[in-house]
C-alpha cells in the first residue's frame, strides 16, 4: 500500500518536472524543439529492473549528460535511444521513445537507418583491428558509399572535425590500434561523424582516458554542441557541469535505477530541486 | 623458497618430459627410416608389399581423402560455428544440445565412426570401398573440432566489436565478415590443422570406408590406402617392413608438419594484410 502510495507520487513528480518547456538561457546554438522524447521508459534485464518510469525530452543541438553512481541504469538508457538493447541478451524495453516523429521501439524499425541517425561512443576506445582509414572506411561502405574519392573526402573531413588529421595523416594506412587511447578515442568519435547522425550518445567517453587526452575529447564534445545532440553519461561531474545544457541524475532506489531530476544544467548543480540530488552534486552521497 | 624450487624443478622436469619424448619419436624414425627415404620412394609404388619400391599412390590417396574432408568439413563447420556464436544465444537449449553433442562426438573413438562410415557411405549410399567413403567418413570425424574450435574462435573476438559494429548501423553479417572472422582466423586456422592432423593421421575409421588398395587411385570412386594404413599394414601385417613403415611415418609427419607451417605463415600474412585493403 504504502509502495504504491509512493510511487504514484513519483509519477506525478515526473509530469511535473522532467517535461520542460523551452530553452531558458544557456547557449544561443541550442534549438529548444525536443528532438527525443522518452515517456515511461522502462528496462528489464530478465527478471532485475534496471530502469524504472523515465521520461524526459533530449534538445536539439544541446549536451544532455545524465550523472549518477554505476548501475543505476544510465548506459541502458543510452543504449534504449539506439536500440542497442536488441543485442543483449534478456533486455526487455517498455514505454514509449520518439525521435523525430519515429516510434524508435517500434519492432518493424529499421534500426540500421535509427543507428545511423544515433550513433554510439562508447567508454573504452573500440578501434576495429584494421587501419585508421579502413576504420571509418568501413561503415561508410556498408551504408552504400562507394566512390573512393567520395569517401576519402569524408575520412579526411572527420578526422579534421576531431582534430586527428595532423596527426594521422601520414600514418592513415597503419593499424588504428596503435594509436593512443585518446586518438583511438577520437577515432571512434570520427568513425561515428562519418555517418552524418543527428544524435550522438556518449558512454563515459573519457574514463578511460588520461587527463590530457580526455580534455582533448571534452573540447571535441563542446564543439560539437549546436551541430549534434549530444547526450553523454558521466561520473566526473566537474565535466558534466563544464559541458552540459542539461542534466538528469539518476539513483538507485529499491535496486531499481530511476530519473530523480531533470533540468538545466546550472539548476541541477546550483539550484537542485531533490535532496538526494543536492547531496550527490555536493559529493554528500554516491 | 624450497615450495618453489620443487615447483620450478617439476615444471622443468615436465617440459623436458614432454620435449624429450618427441625428440625420441622423432630420431627414432629419423634413424631407421632415413635410409629408405629418397627422390624415388616418393616417386614410386610400394613392391613386394611395400618392403621395397615407394609410396607414390600411398601419398596421393592421403592427400584425395583430406582433401574431400576437408573441403567438406570446413565450410560445415564454420556455417555450425557462426550459427552457435552469433545467432543463437549461447544459453540456449538449442546451443547447448548441439554443444554437447559435438563434446560427444569428438571423443567418439575413430572405429565407430568407421563402422558408421561403412554402413552409411559404403553400404548405404552405395559409394562402396572408396576414397570419397573414406573422405566422408573423416570429414564426419575432423567436424567437431573443427567446430570446437572454430566456436572458440570466434567467442573470443570481443564483444565490444560486435556493439560497436551494431551501433555504426553495420548488419550482423557484415561485422563477422569484416571484423570476427578475421579476429578468430588464427583459432580457424589452428582448428583446420587439428582437423587435418587428425584427418591425416586416421587409420581404423579408413580401413572400413576406403580400403587398403595400394594402387594409384584413379578416381576418388577407387579404393586407396593412406599413409597411416600403410604404416600400420606394414609394421604388423609385413615382416621385415620395418624400415618401410618408419619411412613412410617420417614422411607423414614432415607431410604435417609442412601444412601446419604453411598454413600458420598463410594466416599471418592474410591478418597483416587485411589491416590496409578492403
Amino acid at each position: 500500500m504504502k509502495v504504491s502510495m509512493d510511487d504514484t507520487d513519483k509519477n506525478s513528480e515526473a509530469q511535473q518536472s522532467y517535461t520542460l518547456g523551452p530553452l531558458q538561457s544557456g547557449p544561443h546554438c541550442c534549438d529548444p524543439r525536443p528532438l527525443i522524447s522518452v515517456t515511461d521508459l522502462s528496462l528489464h534485464y530478465g527478471a532485475k529492473t534496471a530502469l524504472e518510469n523515465v521520461s524526459l525530452d533530449i534538445y536539439q543541438g544541446c549536451i544532455t549528460a545524465l550523472i549518477g553512481p554505476s548501475g543505476c541504469g544510465k548506459t541502458s538508457f543510452l543504449s534504449a535511444l539506439n536500440r542497442l538493447t536488441d543485442m543483449l541478451p534478456g533486455c526487455h524495453v517498455s514505454g514509449r521513445i520518439r525521435f523525430n516523429d519515429l516510434d524508435v521501439c517500434d519492432p518493424d524499425l529499421d534500426v540500421r537507418l535509427l543507428r545511423r541517425d544515433i550513433g554510439m561512443i562508447f567508454q573504452k576506445p573500440v578501434p576495429f583491428p584494421l587501419s585508421v582509414r579502413r576504420n571509418i572506411e568501413l561503415p561508410l561502405r556498408e551504408h552504400g558509399m562507394r566512390r573512393q574519392a567520395e569517401i576519402d573526402a569524408v575520412v579526411q573531413q572527420v578526422l579534421q572535425d576531431v582534430g586527428l588529421w595532423d596527426e594521422v595523416k601520414d600514418r592513415l594506412n597503419s593499424p588504428a590500434q596503435a594509436l593512443s587511447g585518446g586518438q583511438q578515442q577520437r577515432l571512434c568519435i570520427a568513425r561515428a561523424l562519418a555517418l552524418q547522425p543527428k544524435v550522438l550518445l556518449m558512454d563515459e567517453p573519457c574514463s578511460a582516458l588520461d587527463p590530457i587526452a580526455s580534455g582533448v575529447v571534452e573540447d571535441l564534445i563542446l564543439r560539437l554542441q549546436g551541430r549534434y545532440t549530444v547526450v553523454i553519461v558521466t561520473h566526473n561531474l566537474a565535466q558534466a557541469r563544464r559541458i552540459a545544457n542539461y542534466a538528469g541524475f539518476l539513483w538507485m532506489r529499491e535496486r531499481t535505477g530511476r530519473l530523480i531530476e531533470f533540468g538545466q544544467c546550472r539548476q541541477i548543480f546550483e539550484a537542485p530541486a531533490h535532496a538526494l540530488t543536492a547531496s550527490y552534486v555536493n559529493g554528500e552521497r554516491g | 623458497m624450497s615450495k618453489d624450487f620443487l615447483a620450478t624443478v617439476m615444471i622443468w622436469l615436465t617440459a623436458l618430459l614432454i620435449s624429450g619424448f618427441f625428440l625420441y619419436l622423432l630420431t627414432d624414425m629419423l634413424i631407421h627410416g632415413l635410409d629408405r627415404l629418397s627422390w624415388a620412394y616418393l616417386l614410386d609404388a610400394p613392391l613386394d608389399a611395400g618392403r621395397s619400391g615407394g609410396i607414390a599412390p600411398i601419398v596421393t590417396a592421403t592427400a584425395i581423402l583430406v582433401l574431400i574432408a576437408i573441403i567438406v568439413a570446413a565450410p560445415l563447420g564454420l556455417a555450425t560455428a557462426v550459427l552457435l556464436t552469433e545467432f543463437t544465444r549461447q544459453k540456449s537449449h538449442f546451443g547447448r544440445f548441439v554443444e554437447r553433442s559435438l563434446d560427444v562426438l569428438a571423443s567418439v573413438p575413430s572405429i565407430i565412426f568407421g563402422l558408421f562410415g561403412n554402413a552409411f557411405f559404403c553400404l548405404f549410399l552405395g559409394l562402396g570401398f572408396s576414397l570419397l567413403s573414406g573422405g566422408l567418413t573423416l570429414a564426419c570425424m575432423a567436424l567437431p573440432i573443427l567446430i570446437r574450435s572454430a566456436v572458440e574462435g570466434l567467442r573470443s573476438a570481443p564483444d565490444e566489436y560486435r556493439l560497436a559494429a551494431a551501433a555504426l548501423g553495420m548488419t550482423r553479417g557484415a561485422a563477422l565478415l569484416h571484423l570476427l572472422l578475421p579476429t578468430a582466423a588464427p583459432a580457424l586456422a589452428a582448428g583446420l590443422m587439428l582437423g587435418i592432423g587428425r584427418a591425416g593421421a586416421e587409420t581404423a575409421a579408413l580401413i572400413f570406408t576406403s580400403g587398403y588398395v595400394d594402387r594409384m587411385p584413379e578416381s576418388w570412386f577407387d579404393s586407396g590406402r593412406a599413409l597411416s594404413v600403410h604404416i600400420y599394414d606394414l609394421a604388423m601385417n609385413v615382416p621385415g617392413g620395418d624400415a618401410s613403415a618408419h619411412a613412410a611415418a617420417l614422411v607423414l609427419v614432415l607431410l604435417l608438419f609442412t601444412i601446419n607451417s604453411i598454413a600458420m605463415g598463410l594466416t599471418r600474412r592474410w591478418q597483416r594484410g587485411r589491416i590496409h585493403s578492403l
